[in-house]
């Protein structure tokens, strides 16, 4: 299973999948979220396998 | 398990290496050295394009802590722009010290970047006797939410210490997600007088005040979420816990749905309004537009007679019911 972690959420979601379409899964928006894997920008279109963590980072922030 | 090498299937349009993160809507991909050199670079390019400002003038960020302020006063320094930065202390706590929080990213901002640059903090409540929150439960406009009279306040303050330090030209760092959800909110209601003022350049409304500009407004709120992660930029994640349920958020969400079926429909919304304003879409406009006097107090421009609505906030008495939408714009 993937481990998915935004804000105080968690989630996980069998691979393989792109990440994009995780993002989709979990309810949120692609334009609206980073995805980040040990500590690195990862790309949309990229594929996740089950042994992966990734924090999704909100872009919409600050005051 | 297979998988793909990092950066998946996608190579970097400059240097053809693995890219990190792909620009739908300008079908482009990057690798992380030329996205963190793309961003100034077409931020250098708009400053040109819309005369924003030049290496002459004195230049003044407005930052909060949050990515996009932290990073457009990052991009003017690396441009080599003599940009100063202001922050204002609300006094936002909330249980979260969200102010006390906003000020540690920007001092960190300092120490880890730009060690010698300028920043010129006010606090709300040292000056005038009331934070934000306090000002705003004392007046009709605020009671169940500061962000009107924080808006107002910002702005005023912004123009104050501009005026007074003389400075030319005052930086915010809307992206183009911002002035998107202004334009959607505007266009809804056909705010013409609203929608005849949004501008990524607005001339100062007097002599002697600054002139109000924008450069990231051709940026996506993702692109500059990623500048600042890629850049290393340690900003105040979490929103201002007044931000909740704002129409402006929900506007962003709506237009986020538009643009993940059709990359780069946010960007033609705006791109192309105000191309059709260069055509002399909203002029009819200017002739509605309302005089401004000059605040008996404070000698800053408003619609209202003898007193502005800042110095009105001060003296307890009602605000005016018209407050711009531009409120929206300043979160
Ligand atoms: S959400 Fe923005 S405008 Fe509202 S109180 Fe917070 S900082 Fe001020
Ligand atoms: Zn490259
Ligand atoms: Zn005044």
């Amino acid at each position: 299973m993937i481990k998915v972690a935004y804000r105080d959420k968690k989630w996980e979601v069998p691979g393989q999948i792109a990440v994009r379409d995780l993002i989709i899964k979990v309810g949120l928006s692609p334009e609206a979220v980073l995805a980040v894997r040990k500590g690195q920008l990862v790309l949309d279109s990229e594929v996740l396998g089950d042994d992966d963590e990734i924090k999704l980072i909100a872009v919409i922030s600050g005051g | 398990m297979v998988r793909w090498s990092a950066g998946g299937d996608m190579k970097c349009r400059k240097c053809n290496k693995p890219a990190v993160i792909n620009l739908r809507q300008h079908k482009m991909a990057l690798c992380a050295a030329h996205f963190l050199d793309w961003i100034p670079d077409q931020t250098q390019r708009f400053i040109k394009k819309y005369q924003m400002f030049t290496p002459h003038d004195k230049i003044l960020v407005a930052v909060s802590g949050g990515k996009d302020s932290l990073s457009v006063w990052d991009i003017l320094l690396r441009l080599g722009y003599q940009a100063d930065a202001l922050t204002i202390q609300l006094g936002i706590d909330e249980g979260l010290n969200y102010s006390v929080e906003s000020h540690r990213c920007i001092e960190k901002h300092i120490r880890d970047f730009h060690p010698q640059a300028v920043l010129h903090t006010i606090d709300v409540k040292e000056i005038y006797g009331a934070s934000i929150p306090e000002v705003a439960l004392r007046s009709t406009r605020g009671r169940d939410k500061p962000c009107s009279v924080c808006g107002l306040v910002k702005r005023h303050e912004m123009n104050r210490i501009a005026h007074e330090l003389g400075y030319q030209v005052l930086v915010t760092g809307h992206n183009l997600d911002d002035e998107a959800a202004v334009l959607w909110g505007n266009t809804l209601n056909w705010q013409m007088q609203y929608l005849a003022r949004q501008a990524p350049v607005l001339p100062a409304d007097q002599p002697g005040l600054a002139r109000k500009v924008k450069p990231l407004f051709r940026f996506y709120e993702r692109e500059m979420a990623a500048y600042a992660l890629l850049r290393g930029i340690d900003y105040i994640y979490d929103e201002c816990p007044f931000a909740a349920g704002a129409t402006s958020l929900q506007y962003k969400e709506l237009l986020n749905q538009l643009e993940a079926n059709s990359p780069g429909a946010k960007m033609q919304f705006y791109v192309r309004f105000l191309q059709a304003k260069e055509k002399g879409l909203f002029n009819l406009a200017d002739e509605e537009a309302q005089t401004l006097n000059e605040c008996e107090r404070c000698g800053q421009p408003t619609s209202a007679q003898g007193l502005c609505a800042f110095c009105r906030l001060w003296n307890n008495d009602p605000l005016p019911e018209i407050i711009p939408l531009e409120v929206i714009e300043e979160r």
